[in-house]
């Protein structure tokens, strides 16, 4: 219950702050590694996915690692 | 000059002219995009423009002017600028102001005035570094000198984690936000460094991942 409360206030808090942060890091990523325009873009949504999944799957280890704790 | 060629599937080459790359890369470290900008690379230029030097300074918002700053000294040794100084320009002021205040001295733009350590309010308890709202009747009551937030500024006074300090005052203030910003300005500095590689050697193909082939002409 706690690690539940503690998710939902840090949703309610600060998660939004990731959101600007993904974005640009996918875009530069993809601005870096292409020069046509498409291709940039392709690679900046791959590269987004991945942020996103990766950031999910850090947040669902850390929740599942609290049950426990709590 | 340097011109490098990549090959598109169904179209034409793409030539990309790098003009001076080592000029390139140092502009785009200096201000982030104008070395794409001095190869005429506009779009990209414009891209990096906006989406660095916002996340650069969208976090020194958050942080309120604090977040960036250069410090070596005894509990307060500041890594975090190493990165912030991939930005480049917009991070360089730490620099005077971490020489401004080496030996105590007030810092350029100040932002904030806090009473000093060991100061009391009218009950007699201890003031906690909190900010002097009118600075000119703290003036004329004492003769102490209170601490100054300054832009751009290192924390004011000695940085202890035993004890209250202006750097814990910092953090109180701003909750999580001071961190946050630390995080958008390292973030914004790391990103930099790919557009510096890009701006010196052109886009880092990944053959594997992509159809398009990168080449030097002869």
């Amino acid at each position: 219950m706690t690690t539940l409360l503690l998710a939902v206030s840090i949703w309610k808090a600060h998660i939004w702050y990731a959101v600007p942060l993904a974005i640009v890091i996918s875009l530069v990523y993809g601005a870096t590694r292409h020069e046509a325009i498409p291709e940039i873009m392709r690679q900046c949504w791959h590269a987004g996915v991945w942020v996103v999944l990766f950031m999910a799957g850090i947040a669902a280890i850390v929740l599942l690692g609290g049950f426990g704790v709590a | 000059m340097t011109v490098i060629e990549i090959k598109q599937e169904g179209k034409p080459n793409l030539k990309v002219d790098l003009r001076d790359p080592l000029w390139a890369a140092f502009l785009a470290w200096l201000w982030p995009g104008a070395g794409h900008l001095y190869q005429r690379r506009y779009a990209k230029g414009f891209l990096f423009m906006v989406c660095i030097l916002g996340t650069f300074l969208f976090g020194f918002g958050l942080g309120r002017g604090r977040c960036v700053y250069a410090s070596t000294r005894k509990n307060d040794f500041r890594w975090q600028y190493f990165a912030q100084l991939g930005v480049g320009l917009p991070a360089l002021p730490a620099l005077a102001q971490a020489y401004k205040t080496k030996d105590g001295g007030n810092p350029w733009f100040p932002i904030a005035y806090r009473y000093p350590s060991g100061s009391k309010d009218p009950k007699g308890n201890f003031r906690n570094f909190e900010i002097i709202e009118d600075i000119e009747a703290f003036q004329k009551n004492t003769d102490r000198k209170p601490l100054v937030d300054g832009l751009y500024a290192p924390p004011s006074g000695p940085v202890d984690e035993q004890q209250n300090d202006v750097l814990g005052m910092w953090h109180l203030e701003s909750k999580q936000k001071f961190d946050i910003g630390t995080l958008f300005t390292i973030v914004a500095g790391l990103l930099n460094l790919l557009v510096i590689y890009d701006a010196f050697a052109g886009p880092s193909i990944l053959p594997q991942h992509s159809k398009e082939n990168r080449k030097q002409p002869a």
